[in-house]
């Protein structure tokens, strides 16, 4: 298992390296840049050279990433070309909103996307079988900006059940200890600041989880419709066990390995959806800084950063999974 | 009273827009405390189906059940699903056919084994583990302790046909159902295996239906055995009568079927012609009519009636085999 792990993570270490190349040179080869944003169309061709050999930009490219990579390994990301605060600090103060707004969705769509996947199965063909066909492709099919302005709409302007954006009430006093304001919350003991925060997560996180929480609906319930017609289900029958023990023992411990792969696929994509809902709910997390970064005349060194990092956890993400994965099945602890 | 008696049992299959398809047609039989019985048949005549309907375990749609199926007087049939599933694994077992697949790949053996005692006999869990162990000794696995841990991909088709065996006879239960236990078996495990079951079934006097394809099996170990064709009984009789003197034309070219080891090199083997596609709705005649040899004009008359024999068994025939004609 510990061979497993450790070739795993020189695997990451390769993908990583390899990956931050990639996108080194190709957000120096995106038109616009830092010193257009910085300076103006109108810059005289002198301060544009100043800036140019400022930042840098004047070396060779494998030079500029030599160093580039120089700083990485000390954990210097440099700092941003739009506010000049170092990265890791940028980064650091989004993080904790987007991790927060991700596992509540995943909460939200592992949590309802089983047991509904279940439930399909164990009514196979029948009426709550065609309805959650039929939702989980409308909630895959559905654009996840649309629906967040629906959401925001019906539920904000409406019937005023959610805030409408935002992570916390505006002239709430909360104690930021994390920054996870939820966990903040209970941490220290401010528990109208958690049930703030929850509040505010809940149409967020449920606009986030849609695709996730369909893919799993639809996965869980082929997986389990699967194993439904598998002999050792016939023999707990036949065993006279107990519906529950049935169910979790022999059902949904075979059903649930394909339904944990996906589920780490599904992680690592909550990253580009949550750019779109953070968009629409204003939430201050990795996803507005991606756009933000972009926009705001490609903040190479952040933008360079918030790529890795994406990618670390994707792969962090599912080598956990796999992990799990040998956990739950012992055929694959053989191997 | 028998232990089981099963009366005019008929499952139905019909599923939306087919045509309804019969394929257990009036089967009664009955088993007598401690005795082995034998269901044989080709594949699709309704034997396996026979078994999981007297178990309670055909699918919950798409199927109609009738008749009766009396288990030491009660109609298990009529009973609601949930004592129903009080008395499964606790007064009948069920053995299968694949052992692999009949086993949870992600439980261990040991666990597989001790959740029947749990539910039935209210055993915690150190205790049903210890009584485990000691099942899988009786069931002739080595080193049972080990075992209990492992899963079933870590032991072999014999030992996990064996492990099945001890699940299915853990709460002592006095029906045994043995659907074609060792048909997914190399021939020297099968040898091996209803031995064991032989063993087993003779100390704890379980009663044991034997459902198999297998003649040599019925040969073995059954004390009567009932032989049916399209869904329906054609012929019962106790074994050596069976074997010795087979009336009905099915059975008799079921055994001469059957190589043998003292025919002379070279020989063709005796089939039976066609295949069991091959028959007629049994309203209108015998289902076997069309590949029987010897039809006469009433077997296409109507239903052949089950009419008891000298010899103190059943027959479905019109122009049976002449007690005089012996198997080649």
């Amino acid at each position: 298992m510990l061979r497993v792990i450790v070739r795993r993570l020189l695997q990451l270490a390769v993908t990583l390296i390899a990956l931050s190349a990639l996108i080194f040179v190709w957000l120096r080869n995106l038109p616009g840049g830092p010193v257009e944003a910085l300076l103006g169309e109108r810059a005289t061709p002198e301060r544009r050279a100043l800036l140019i050999k400022a930042l840098g930009y004047d070396q060779p490219i494998l030079v500029q990433y030599a160093k580039f990579m120089q700083r990485v390994v000390t954990g210097d990301f440099g700092n941003s070309i739009r506010t000049g605060d170092p990265v890791s600090e940028v980064i650091g103060r989004a993080f904790p909103a987007t991790i927060e707004l991700a596992v509540v969705a995943m909460i939200i769509a592992i949590g309802l996307g089983v047991p509904l996947g279940y439930l399909a199965a164990r009514h196979h063909g029948r009426l709550l079988d065609n309805l959650s066909i039929a939702g989980t492709l409308l909630g895959i099919s559905i654009p996840i900006f649309f629906l967040g302005y629906l959401l925001k709409d019906v539920f904000t302007q409406n019937i005023h059940w959610f805030p409408p954006s935002g992570r916390i009430s505006t002239g709430l006093d909360n104690t930021n200890v994390t920054g996870f304001f939820v966990l903040d919350g209970l941490l220290t003991r401010e528990f109208d600041a958690t049930a703030d925060a929850l509040w505010h997560l809940i149409l967020p996180a449920f606009t986030l989880a849609t695709i996730p929480l369909a893919v799993i609906v639809r996965i869980t319930r082929a997986s389990v419709l699967d194993v439904l017609n598998e002999d050792y289900v016939r023999t707990a029958e036949a065993k006279g066990l107990r519906h529950r023990v049935i169910r979790g023992r022999h059902i949904l411990r075979n059903a649930l390995l394909p339904v944990v792969t996906t589920i780490g696929l599904q992680t690592g994509a909550l990253l580009s959806g949550a750019v779109l809902t953070e968009k629409v709910y204003n939430w201050g997390g990795l996803g507005t800084l991606i756009t933000d970064s972009i926009s705001g005349g490609r903040d190479y060194p952040v933008l360079q950063a918030l790529i890795l990092l994406a990618a670390l956890v994707f792969v962090v993400v599912n080598l956990l999974v796999d992990l799990s994965y040998a956990f739950i099945d012992p055929r694959v602890r053989v191997r | 009273m028998s232990l089981l008696d099963v009366r005019d049992l008929s499952v139905v299959f019909q599923r939306r827009g087919e045509r309804p398809f019969t394929a257990v047609d009036k089967v009664s039989f009955s088993v007598e405390p401690g005795q082995t019985v034998g269901l044989v048949g080709e594949s699709g005549c309704g034997k396996s189906v026979t078994s999981l309907a007297i178990m309670g375990l055909l699918p919950k749609r798409g199927n109609r059940v009738s008749g009766e199926v009396l288990f030491e007087g009660a109609d298990l049939l009529k009973l609601r699903p949930d004592d129903m599933r009080d008395r499964r694994g606790r007064d009948i077992g069920m053995i299968f056919q694949d052992p692999l697949s009949s086993l949870n790949p992600v439980v261990p053996i040991g666990l597989q084994v001790a959740e029947v005692l749990e539910r039935h006999r209210g055993m915690n869990r150190k205790a049903a583990l210890k009584e485990a162990r000691e099942l899988l000794d009786a069931v002739g696995i080595p080193d049972p302790m080990r075992r209990l841990k492992e899963y079933p991909h870590q032991i072999s088709g014999g030992m996990r046909q064996r492990a099945l065996i001890a699940i299915a006879l853990a709460c002592k239960p006095r029906l045994l159902i043995a659907d074609e236990p060792t048909t997914a078996l190399d021939v020297t495990i099968q040898a091996q295996i209803l031995t064991l079951l032989k063993q087993l079934v003779d100390e704890t006097g379980t009663a044991l239906i034997m459902i198999t394809h297998d003649l040599g099996v019925v040969a073995g170990l059954c004390d009567t055995v009932n032989v049916l064709y399209g869904g329906k009984v054609v012929e019962r009789a106790a074994r050596h009568e069976l074997f010795g003197r087979p009336r009905h034309p099915y059975t008799h070219g079921l055994l001469s079927s059957v190589p043998r080891l003292d025919s002379p090199r070279g020989e063709r083997l005796h089939a039976i012609p066609g295949s069991v596609a091959d028959n007629i709705p049994w309203v209108e005649g015998c289902a076997f009519a069309p590949r029987c040899g010897n039809v006469v004009d009433a077997c296409l008359e109507g239903t052949p009636p089950l009419e008891p024999t000298a010899t103190g068994g059943d027959l479905r025939c019109n122009n049976p085999v002449s007690e005089e004609v012996a198997v080649p």
